[in-house]
């Protein structure tokens, strides 16, 4: 039986109006949320920063919001539920990279900057240069992001609606497009925040009530739910095809073992996603929405307590999935790449695919999905469209004479021409794989944004030429090495005998062996950063360096919280 | 808006001052060891994952082998690593941050706000 025929057995009136009902209260909250925030949105600090008013912890429920992503509660189940330990990984790189965050990046930045990521560089360097440099990479990382979560939306739905025509997926994507550019172009970054907050409760919430059902199966012994999700991956067809036990599940190396190559894959995803977060333009962003840097410290507390927690549930969600869904469900979690492990465990442990406890939750589970991927939508848009007004048309086409209205006013256009790409970039991108794409999100934030930040806050010597070279370097060698990797051509299924590359089968012009980037594209950032500061030298930006330090460690002079 | 903030003598002033390089010094004594740390025991973590198979599924108690303890360590290891820098960033570095904020905003004029 395969995914479609399933989800139309499960979509009985009930179970459709259920779900649907709940989509709409979800939709209905965050679009009264967004109302709220309109009416309470006087200015540029108000519209980018939400007025440097959010608490410590509001902005740590936030930051969680807008990092547990669709990739996160479906994408990383999906694939502890898919390979066993390997899937473990991204949780642990996810969380680690937290403390790069937290040391290097987050108090220094909310003392330094104001509203987008090139603040911090056009601090003391050439403004035109850097923040076209910044705001370049800022939106390629942000479509990047922007795609996965859509192409993700687009997924769920026509899976929970049991229709697989690719009209109802376009659908979605223009919907759940139309939706976040609501958030953005009325809610600005107050709008934006709250929805964050209501919907990292509403993960939370409902992550915590699934791993207590799973585990309470399991009469809380998790040393049995690892043995009955290693037994029931050890009876699938697919361990036997591969030649596998029932210890591979629980070992490492069942998805990236197999060859050096695969090894070495698996550190080069490693390394992406734990110096990858730091470098995330919609997660700097939202340090300057609180008062001090003493709450920017506060809100990576708060962050790394929730996402650290979720992650750990998510190891109950993904063994879980492996061992409490039957076998018709296991193969439509194969089918999907995972992705549906999530929602399908919520209704394995409601009490199966038949029955009323299975359908409510879920659709609670699925609506919960849908809250996530419309709060991360709304922040990348928002972080896109602050970089193209404050970066490209406030300082590089007006050279700063722009007032805080008119660059809101750009920032509103720019929210709208953005969705509007990104519903058009998503069409064609259904098939891309979820976690693929989030991976190669974090991968160009550690190569193109993250070597810049740190030479730039710890490193004099750093100026102009050296930031532009160690930008537009990380990015495109990161981007280019994926174009001519195995994601793109010359991938092909052994089973199926496929092709499992974008391109069809035949189209081989792929030389870099590694579907992930970052162990080549991060050193050479840093590397193109250390050429191009050491051939060129420019006096203004040493000279402010001690003002720039001075600034970022005490917060002499920092921007001040909107006093309405 | 201007560009960038405008430029101020008592930077240079403050930057100079014995409280500002014990600031620093305090900071990076904390940051940088750590920094280091915490990315050698992951790396320590991803390379034994792909070359130490044998190790890494040595069973500890039941089902739970030693990959899964350590994946739940480096949990641990970020919790504790997160709490000790706050603790310290608290007791050592806010004082004297305290004390040259309030020194340029006298000398500035500006109105102090917030912490």
């Amino acid at each position: 039986m395969t995914a479609d025929q399933t989800f139309v057995a499960l979509s009985e009136d009930a179970t459709q109006n259920l779900t649907t009902a709940l989509f709409l209260v979800v939709v209905g909250i965050t679009l009264g949320i967004t109302v709220w925030a309109s009416r309470n949105t006087k200015g540029a600090a108000d519209y980018y920063a939400a007025g440097r008013n959010i608490s410590g912890f509001q902005n740590g429920l936030a930051i969680s919001g807008d990092y547990m992503s669709a990739a996160s509660f479906l994408g990383i189940s999906g694939a502890i539920a898919l390979y066993g330990y390997d899937g473990f990984l991204y949780s642990i790189g996810f969380l680690v990279a937290w403390l790069v965050a937290l040391l290097l990046v987050a108090e220094l930045l909310r003392n330094s900057g104001r509203y987008t990521m090139a603040d911090q560089l056009a601090y003391r360097m050439r403004q035109r240069p850097v923040r076209t440099a910044a705001a370049a990479s800022t939106v390629v990382v942000s479509i990047f992001y922007l795609l996965a979560q859509m192409v993700g939306a687009g997924i769920l739905v026509s899976l929970l609606l049991g229709v697989t025509s690719d009209g109802v997926k376009n659908i979605t994507i223009v919907g759940v497009g139309a939706l976040m550019i609501v958030y953005v172009v009325f809610g600005g970054m107050k709008g934006t925040t709250w929805v964050q907050i209501v919907k990292a409760v509403l993960l939370m919430a409902g992550t915590v009530l699934i791993t207590v059902l799973v585990l309470a199966k399991f009469n809380f012994n998790i040393s049995d739910m690892l043995g009955s999700a290693a037994d029931n991956y050890a009876a699938s067809d697919r361990a036997k095809a591969a030649g596998t036990d029932a210890q591979a599940f629980l070992d490492p190396g069942l998805q990236y073992g197999a060859t050096t190559t695969a090894k070495i894959n698996f550190i080069s995803l490693g390394i992406a996603l734990v110096l990858g977060t730091a470098g995330l333009p919609h997660i700097l962003i939202r340090f300057y929405t609180v008062p001090t840097s003493r709450d920017a410290r506060t809100s990576v507390m708060w962050a790394i307590a929730l996402i650290g927690s979720f992650y750990l549930m998510t190891l109950v969600l993904g063994f879980g999935a492996a061992a409490l869904v039957e076998s018709e469900g296991q193969a439509d979690i194969v089918s999907s790449g995972g992705n549906l492990a999530s929602p399908l465990l919520a209704e394995a442990v409601g009490g199966g695919p038949d029955s009323t406890g299975g359908a409510i939750l879920l659709a609670v589970i699925s609506a919960v999905a849908f809250a996530t991927i419309l709060a991360v939508v709304a922040g990348l848009t928002l972080t896109s469209a602050s970089s193209v007004a404050h970066d490209l048309y406030g300082s590089v086409f007006r050279k700063g004479e722009a007032t805080g209205d008119e660059e809101v006013k750009v920032a509103r256009i720019a929210a709208l021409v953005i969705g509007a790409v990104a519903i058009g970039l998503a069409i064609p991108s259904k098939g891309l794989n979820i976690a693929f794409l989030v991976a190669l999100a974090f991968a160009v934030a550690a190569s193109a944004n993250l070597p810049s930040l740190i030479y730039n806050l710890f490193w004099k010597r750093f100026n102009t030429r050296g930031a532009t070279w160690a930008i537009y370097g990380g990015l495109i060698s990161c981007v280019g090495l994926v174009f001519f990797s195995p994601v793109v051509s010359g991938k092909v299924n052994p089973t199926t005998g496929e092709t499992a590359s974008l391109f069809p089968l035949g189209v081989d012009f792929s030389w870099f062996p590694l579907e992930n980037p970052g162990i080549v594209s991060i050193p050479f950032g840093f590397l193109m950063g250390y050429l191009g500061t050491i051939s060129s030298r420019e006096d203004e930006a040493e000279a402010r360096y001690n003002e720039l330090e001075v600034r970022s460690l005490t917060g002499a002079g920092s921007e001040k919280a909107v006093v309405h | 808006m201007p560009e960038r903030p405008e430029h101020h003598q008592v930077y240079e002033d403050m930057h100079a001052s014995a409280d500002f390089q014990e600031l620093r010094k305090k900071f990076r004594a904390f940051v940088v060891p750590w920094t280091i740390a915490f990315l050698a025991w992951y790396l320590l973590y991803v390379l034994m994952s792909s070359f130490a198979g044998d190790f890494m599924s040595t069973k500890v108690v039941g089902n739970i082998n030693v990959a899964l303890v350590f994946g739940l360590l480096q949990f641990l290891s970020t919790f504790v690593i997160a709490r000790m820098y706050s603790t310290y960033a608290n007791r050592e570095l806010d004082p004297i941050a305290g004390r040259l904020q309030a020194r340029f905003e006298e000398e500035t004029g500006t109105e102090r706000t917030g912490s």
